[in-house]
């Protein structure tokens, strides 16, 4: 067995003969099974080669232009792809435990698309869901960063072409004909003479006993698919619209009663003393109360019972870390801490600007959960989770048990956009559930998920153009945040480790940005560079990350110097973009009908990204007159329901590699504009004495369907088969573009570069905040006067 | 302890609870009918929108005391059977438009989508795109696109 490095391969517009794999040494084993199971194992590395140059001149390359965090992934996972699985068993269907997480990406609809085009069997019969947390799958079970399917459709393919050349060969010996003679479908080997026998029957007569390697298994050539580019369903639909679904809190394990946490007036602020617990015991419902590390847990008959316990706490607490923390002492902090830009070339122009990023928060529509019984001799868990394995170690380290005996079961969940890498909720679950002797349902409140809960941390984004006549001289872009926790690591302990160190975050965190950050543009000599400032929120990866930040600010700058040379947005992007992302530019100018008359105070604007290995520009129309900006919105209760000003018309554009699914893609993107938008206009939390002011959804505003856009225009481009990207990341690769368009077109239909984000920030709070203390508010009494 | 009657998906059920606490607790916690989601507890997210009577109440905002023993709740489990079918026309136009994402809101936006295209034929105004800007249901996911698609759809259906 030797790896051998692939040389760089020419781009190619058509559907390869053969799957590109296949130029590779390609081992996968025929694992010792009852039933036949498949593993895989890849070796060997693609470096794609640098691409031609546009109209200005070359820039330097960037790190990500060349390797990004997917390729770093497929790397990092290589050794441990064996332990991707299939299994088939005797009723004919094919089980797959996937070690991704699925949380509303459809991750797992597309892997079993992938299944069923490989293994030709139907996508009814296939069964994929979240495996448990297992140390070895390492950087394998990490969910995030859109790296799923570059990084796990590969093994998953190996395993189902070497299980389907296995049940042929088992039916041609049965039949005692030669295995040419055979073919594969729909779940059926067929014979010559027309022979037949399903997979279902043949699944014990091909299992092995001792694990077999099988090197280089013949894959499906891509011009012969028909499942994979298909659109496809989501197959947890029907449970989904029929309230079956069973999400974490849905579970229903024997005694695991609710419980609810009663938190601090601050950030990690950590309790002093409890004044009224035992009168708190004895309220009605309540069975337990005690403290644990994030605050005093309350377990109850009800979460109802909950809320109020934890309303009636009276709890002495010692200030946290940040309690002397507000926006304005932050974002002072970042501008100072911004590094100095390079000297400018003597005579240059210059477009410089700070741009400021608030805080928002990644709450999903279910908060925080957990179940969890930890007893003396073994813990069992259940919650969503990005990033299990580190969950289950953290869980296990504190309760003292050998991680062997934690069992962690990973659940659906409702949404993350970065929430999930991390497991504060199965660790308050874990503290409870230790603590009381007792199973628990552990529930954040709504107001603790956005008070409490991960952020994605401000930034202050210092991006400079120089310029002279027609040509740039130079780019440079300082990104300046509050420290992103990448403490959850990838997906395993090493990792993990090493961004819990002080320094060795600072390291994770440049890295991550720099395989992350490309250059897009011929600007000539050019950086972007990463710097942390270390103040100890809690924060985590915000789905798109940096990126939304970073693209916004450098797009805006973009149309400035289009601005300076007498270049429309369109133009200057045309003149200065690399050539391969004029395809996707010209498509959104044409679909979104570019450079139409508007009224004043309406306007367009596009801006590009590529990241995940999809190009993608974004064009949007937006509508800032004041009869808009003002508009309201019908049926009490008004307060907290903002408006003003409206995205009328988004238009998507991505080209990829190959769209695995295109309903799927779609509905990525139409996901991730509507994200763009929020974080562009509405989406933040204020920071005040160290807490966010924002305590539910009529405070902090997600996009609402009053200020989503009714006309929304989707557009894949025909796959481009580059072989060193495909296929390419699909769960955040609209938001960062989105938002730069967004903004890009607010300034052009005010006329004014807007520098914070988002837009409505800084403009009086349209809402009364929640109190502080008790910490969480208590539910209305009007629910049948508000019925329609 | 109270007791409380009333109708819960075409049968009637007494359960135990005190008056206060709201009705997404008693299903959820007590009778284990989890089809209707917590997203807020304030009325706001809207995901546990459930019929009362035939209108979307939120019922994180209703006492269970406030019930009567006529009052009929219809959450998303029981929401087919009221058309006597597998799937309600509006369960189907989800289906068709792949409508769901994560999931989670999705009970609470189907028993809203039903009672806002009642609502909308009671009023006389037409279910178009700027009367849907007045659905509350918050989508983390964002798939109000595809929502609006599934509505115009379902109302046909209706």
């Amino acid at each position: 067995m030797t790896s051998h490095r692939a040389s760089p391969e020419p781009r190619q517009s058509e559907a390869p003969d053969s799957a590109q794999p296949s130029r590779r040494k390609i081992l996968g084993y025929l694992i010792a099974a009852p039933t036949l199971a498949v593993g895989t194992r890849i070796l060997g590395d693609v470096v794609a080669p640098a691409t031609a140059s546009a109209e200005g001149l070359p820039s330097n390359p960037w790190m990500a232009d060349h390797y990004d965090f997917l390729d770093a992934m497929k790397d990092f996972t290589r050794h441990t792809a064996n332990l991707i699985k299939v299994e088939i068993h005797d009723d004919g269907h094919v089980y797959h435990a996937s070690p991704v997480s699925e949380n509303g990406q459809g991750i797992l609809t597309t892997l079993a698309m992938v299944i069923a085009e490989e293994l030709d069997v139907p996508i009814e019969k296939v069964h994929v869901w979240c495996d448990d947390a297992r140390v070895e799958h390492q950087y394998n079970q990490l969910t995030g960063g859109s790296t799923n399917l570059h990084v796990k459709t590969e093994p998953l393919k190996i395993a189902c072409a070497i299980a389907r050349e296995q049940m042929m060969t088992t039916a041609a010996q049965q039949w005692g004909v030669p295995r040419e003679e055979l073919t594969a479908s729909d779940g059926v080997v067929n014979g010559k003479n027309g022979q037949r026998i399903e997979y279902g029957a043949l699944s014990k007569l091909a299992a092995v006993d001792t694990d077999t390697p099988v090197t280089d298994p013949y894959l499906k050539p891509a011009s012969e698919y028909k499942v994979i580019g298909k659109p496809q369903r989501r197959l947890d639909a029907y449970e989904a619209v029929t309230g079956t679904k069973v999400f974490t809190g849905d579970l229903q394990v024997k005694d695991a009663l609710p419980t609810m946490v009663h938190r601090g007036p601050n950030i990690k602020a950590s309790v002093i003393s409890v004044e009224n617990m035992d009168e708190v015991r004895n309220m009605s419902g309540v069975t337990d109360v005690g403290v644990i590390p994030s605050g005093v847990a309350v377990r109850a008959a009800t979460f109802g019972q909950c809320i109020d316990a934890v309303r009636a706490l009276k709890v002495k607490w010692k200030d946290g870390p940040v309690a002397d923390e507000s926006d304005d002492t932050v974002i002072q902090k970042l501008k100072a801490a911004v590094p100095p830009l390079p000297p400018r070339t003597a005579g240059a122009k210059t477009i410089e600007y700070d741009f400021i990023n608030y805080f928002a928060s990644n709450t999903p529509l279910e908060t925080g959960i957990a179940v969890a019984d930890v007893r003396k001799d073994g813990a069992e868990i259940w919650a969503p989770a990005k990033i299990p394995i580190i969950a289950m170690q953290d869980i296990a380290l504190r309760t003292g048990l050998p991680q062997d005996k934690v069992t962690f079961h990973v659940m659906p969940g409702g949404g993350s956009f970065g929430r999930r890498l991390f497991h504060e909720h199965a660790m308050d679950a874990a503290e409870a559930s230790y603590l009381f002797g007792k199973p628990v349902k552990l529930m954040w409140h709504r107001t603790d998920d956005f008070r409490h809960g991960r952020q994605h941390p401000p930034a202050v984004s210092r991006v400079r153009l120089t310029y002279s006549g027609d040509k740039v001289l130079s780019f440079s872009q300082h990104h300046t945040g509050v420290q992103n926790d990448l403490g959850h690591g990838l997906g395993e302990i090493a990792s993990a480790s090493m961004a819990r160190q002080e320094l060795g975050q600072y390291t994770v965190g440049a890295w991550f940005y720099a395989v992350t950050q490309s250059s897009h543009y011929e600007f000539g000599p050019s950086e972007s560079t990463y710097h942390e400032l270390e103040i100890p929120f809690w924060t985590t990866s915000m789905r798109h990350v940096y990126s939304p930040n970073v693209a916004t600010a450098r797009e805006l700058a973009v149309d400035q110097l289009g601005h300076a040379m007498g270049l429309d947005p369109v133009d200057v992007r045309l003149k200065f973009l690399r050539p391969e992302f004029h395809g996707v530019v010209h498509k959104a100018a044409e679909l979104g009908n570019w450079g139409r008359p508007l009224p004043d105070g309406v306007a367009q604007g596009i801006a590009i990204n590529d990241e995940y290995k999809q190009r993608m520009a974004v064009l949007t129309e937006i509508d800032t007159r004041p009869e808009t900006v003002n508009r309201k919105v019908k049926d009490p209760p008004y307060e907290g329901y903002v408006t003003g000003p409206r995205v009328t018309k988004i238009v998507l554009v991505l080209e990829g590699a190959h769209i695995y699914n295109p309903l799927g893609i779609k509905a990525q993107l139409m996901s991730g504009a509507n994200d763009g938008i929020a974080i562009a206009l509405t989406m933040s939390t204020h920071l005040k004495d160290g807490i966010p002011l924002e305590g539910s959804w009529d405070n902090s505003y997600y996009t609402r369907q009053w200020n989503t856009p009714h006309d929304m225009q989707i557009h894949l481009m025909p796959n481009t088969y580059e072989p060193d990207r495909n296929p390419g990341g699909a769960g955040e690769v609209a938001v960062g573009p989105a938002m730069a368009s967004v903004a890009c077109a607010y300034a052009q239909a005010t006329g004014k570069v807007p520098t914070e984000f988002p837009i409505q920030h800084q403009k009086e709070l349209p809402f009364h905040p929640h109190a502080i203390v008790p910490p969480i508010p208590q539910s209305p009494t009007e629910g049948l006067d508000w019925a329609y | 302890m109270p007791e409380h009657t009333f109708k819960l998906n075409g049968k009637r059920i007494t359960v135990e609870a005190p008056d206060h606490v709201r009705l997404l607790w008693v299903l959820r916690d007590l009778l284990s009918v989890t089809g209707p989601k917590y997203g807020c507890g304030l009325a706001v997210c809207q995901a546990c929108t459930s019929h009362i009577n035939g209108k979307a109440t939120n019922i994180c905002a209703v006492p269970v005391g406030d019930l009567n023993p006529d009052d009929e709740v219809v959450t998303i489990e029981g929401l087919a059977d009221t058309v006597g079918k597998d799937l309600h026309p509006m369960q189907e136009a989800w289906l068709e438009h792949d409508v769901a994402q994560c999931g989670y809101c999705q009970p609470g936006q189907i028993m809203a989508a039903v009672a806002h295209v009642r609502k909308s034929r009671e009023e006389g105004v037409p279910l178009d795109d700027d009367y849907m800007d007045n659905i509350k249901n918050i989508c983390r996911c964002g798939t109000y696109q595809r929502i609006r698609e599934a509505i115009k759809d379902g109302a046909e259906g209706m």
